[in-house]
């Protein structure tokens, strides 16, 4: 009945069982975080209250994660079916993308027993942007776990709830779209929130609309890396005939990010600081240079047909919203005084164990669930 | 002030003193309650000085002159204290004094030889100028014999010894090096009469004014330090009193005459101000009577130390005071510590392993996709 097949095969290959032990130091910094308090393992501080956890893990992080968005947009909204078979590892890879960046702000809590205060409305300050980014990525996990149920639900042949989850299934697909518009576009508005802290190179009243288009276009270049390391690692048809016409949308994402990024800097003569030869200048610059990057390699119709360089394409995208975002929120950031911040080594490996957790899981998932398309479906819509 | 004090003062009777020197009563009383404040007396002393001043044994005072400018006795003179110079003169008997003196030659002399023998251990000696000692002292000669000679014969038969001015106190400017006369002051020269220096260069008149006016009044020097000043006025640190200190311990210097922090007043003390080494009264009394701000810090000047023996003449003008108190460190502490930790060697070694070898495994993904594209082209063109 589905065309979507569980992948099989050994389980325990090198990846997961280095995915693994990373993931397993992890836990044991995580665990002394726990135990002896945030500044055992991280280097944040009064004046970078937001380190990694919260820059890689949430803002970068989710960014990733925005792959299920971008495709639930072309499918649903767009009303492009022939995208379907890609929806299912995206939505994979959005939950533990997603998931896994609102553990991060968990454990990033200087006082994560208090966490459930968020939730209960007579605590609520409805001014706060922080509360619309946390309210609304819980609600988009939920909604994540919902809508990737059935994937789930086929496996342990539920039928009966199966039958029930699809008929509002509807409901959710629309939240689906609608949340991650909001809280992408909020992550830029914290931004504005924290005023002139953060370098004119970046603090604009535009960052919600370029945090919604870097997003966007981090969405769609995450499946075209997912795609094309997925056919390359798991021996699979190209699905270049498929991701081909996506990047067409990145290209014009880009280009309208480009266009915005560059008018916004022109009308508020903030031009000055990209020349000043210092750190931010120079990331500043690095930055855009990464955009571009991918504007010329999905630009060429001869180019996006071939899946290295779709992968060098999307890997390019990655990097440049990244680093939009590190830039943001960690390089063109001020707190005055003298501080400083460089992630410690801990804080790095609980980085890439929550990394080394969403690889292990998507290797592990696809092996025993229906998530990847079977590839003979996938020929026959070529 | 008691009752006591009012009922003494309202039978207090200044009509000699009006006569003798012009002054009314009510300005005479205020003026003795003026001087009994710089000494840091009571009010009751103000009415003893008045009583000391009225009596009509005024006591008679030799004034020598040694390697000096004179400087002394001209601000004293030019002190705008109303009458006060008037009321000097009038209140003691000034039997020598060659700056002032109307008389010249043998007669002056003569005068100061009668007044010695006629007053023998009552008169008071004061000593503007420094002693030369080398060679036998005949480096200042008055009247054909040495100035050494002169102290050492007038101070036998004082009942006090005044020193004024840093000459006579420690020797001044004639004793800095090279000294080529061997000048000292006069306590090297005068050990066994009781003795009060007033350095300065010149010393605030007042300051000597004091002095003698507690000599008259209770009949005894005023309490001395070690190195025999009065301690009403020199027992502070010219920088404990300064009107610029809040900008010291701030941190806040003048770097060079007539830069920003020295055009808003800062701290002078990298200007070379010896204030922090000068034993001085200057910032609480200040000179010539004109208000605030009227001595060398205040005008803008560092203090160069005029009343300390070993800064005084001997160090430069420029040099850093040596600051008795609390030194200031060379750097002060920021407003802002430094917070957080930056980038260490380990950390950048770390993340950087890690980027390369994200670098290096999408590079090789890239090749092998690469390769794979090449055979698939080659088959489809097989099977094409």
């Amino acid at each position: 009945m589905s065309a979507y097949k569980p992948l099989g095969g050994r389980l325990a290959t090198l990846p997961v069982i280095l995915g693994s032990l990373v993931a397993m130091v992890a836990l044991y910094y995580m665990a002394q975080r726990f135990m002896h308090g945030l500044g055992s393992v991280a280097n944040i501080n009064q004046g970078y209250p937001w380190g990694i956890w919260v820059v890689y893990d949430v803002v970068v992080g989710t960014g990733f994660a925005c792959g299920g968005y971008a495709l639930a947009l072309a499918v649903y909204a767009a009303n492009r079916g022939q995208y379907h078979p890609l929806i299912r590892p995206a939505l994979l890879a959005s939950l533990f993308g997603y998931t896994l960046g609102g553990f991060s702000a968990f454990f990033d809590m200087g006082r994560w027993w208090q966490a459930y205060n968020i939730f209960l409305p007579w605590h609520m300050n409805l001014n706060s942007v922080m509360l619309e980014v946390g309210l609304c990525v819980t609600a988009y996990i939920l909604v994540l776990w919902v809508e990737f149920s059935p994937t789930l639900l086929t496996q342990l042949r539920q039928r009966g709830l199966l039958r029930w989850v699809n008929r509002f299934m509807f409901v959710f697909i629309a939240i689906g779209m609608l949340l991650p518009t909001m809280h992408q576009s909020s992550l830029g508005s914290l931004l504005i929130a924290a005023g002139y802290k953060v370098s004119p190179l970046w603090q604009t009243p535009l960052l919600p609309a370029l945090f919604l288009l870097s997003a966007l276009a981090m969405g769609f270049s995450i499946v075209l890396f997912e795609g094309a390391l997925s056919t390359w690692s798991f021996r699979r048809p190209s699905e270049s005939h498929l991701l081909a016409p996506l990047s067409q949308v990145m290209v014009a994402l880009l280009v309208a990010y480009l266009l915005l990024r560059g008018v916004d800097l022109t009308l508020r003569g903030a031009w000055g600081p990209a020349f000043a030869g210092d750190l931010k200048g120079n990331m500043f610059w690095l930055e855009q240079l990464l955009f571009a990057v991918p504007l010329f390699v999905l630009a060429s119709k001869q180019r996006r047909s071939r899946s290295s360089w779709l992968f060098i394409g999307g890997v390019a995208m990655l990097l440049a919203g990244s680093l939009y975002r590190f830039n943001a929120f960690l390089v063109g950031w001020n707190p005055g005084g003298n501080f400083h911040y460089f992630p410690s080594i801990p804080e790095i490996i609980v980085s890439l164990g929550m990394i080394a957790i969403e690889v292990v899981g998507y290797l592990i998932i696809v092996k025993k669930l229906p998530v990847l398309h079977s590839a003979d479906h996938a020929k026959a819509a070529a | 002030m008691s009752n006591q004090w009012l009922e003494r003062e309202k039978w207090f009777d200044a009509s000699e003193v009006e006569v003798r020197t012009g002054i009314n009563r009510r300005d005479f009383l205020k003026f003795c309650t003026g001087v009994a404040a710089t000494l840091g007396l009571s009010g009751n002393a103000g009415l003893a000085i008045a009583e000391a001043v009225t009596n009509k044994q005024r006591p008679p005072v030799i004034w020598l002159s040694g390697q000096e400018c004179t400087g002394c006795t001209e601000s004293l003179l030019r002190s705008y204290h109303p009458t006060v110079e008037q009321l000097v003169l009038e209140l003691i008997s000034l039997e020598y004094s060659e700056t002032l003196s109307a008389a010249a030659g043998h007669q002056v002399e003569e005068n100061r030889r009668r007044a010695m023998e006629q007053y023998k251990g009552q008169y008071v000696l004061v000593v503007e100028g420094s002693i030369p000692t080398k060679d036998g002292g005949i480096y200042c000669k008055v009247a054909d014999k040495t100035f050494l000679h002169h102290v050492e014969e007038t101070a036998a038969g004082a009942a006090a010894v005044i020193a004024i001015g840093s000459c006579a106190s420690w020797g001044g400017i004639p004793s800095s090096g090279p000294n080529p006369t061997g000048a000292v002051g006069v306590p090297q020269v005068v050990t066994d009469r009781p003795l009060v220096t007033v350095p300065g260069c010149p010393p605030n008149p007042y300051n000597f004014l004091a002095t003698v006016l507690h000599l008259l009044t209770f009949g005894k020097l005023p309490a001395l330090d070690e190195k025999l000043r009065p301690k009403f006025a020199y027992s502070r640190l010219i920088h404990e009193n300064c009107e610029r200190r809040a900008h010291f311990d701030a941190g806040r210097f003048a770097l060079e005459f007539g830069d920003a922090g020295h055009r808003q007043g800062w701290c002078l003390y990298k200007l070379g101000c010896k204030g922090p080494e000068t034993y001085a009264n200057c910032p609480q009394i200040l000179f010539g009577d004109v208000g605030s701000g009227s001595w060398p810090v205040g005008t803008g000047h560092p203090c160069f130390g005029c009343t300390e023996q070993g800064v005084g003449f001997t160090k430069a003008i420029h040099a850093l005071a040596h600051v008795k108190n609390v030194e200031p460190p060379a750097h002060f502490p920021r407003i802002e510590e430094e917070q957080g930790r930056g980038v260490s060697a380990g950390t950048a070694a770390f993340a950087g392993a890690l980027g390369g070898l994200a670098v290096g495994a999408g590079a090789m993904a890239v090749r092998d996709m690469r390769k794979e594209e090449a055979t698939a082209q080659k088959s489809d063109k097989a099977e094409g």
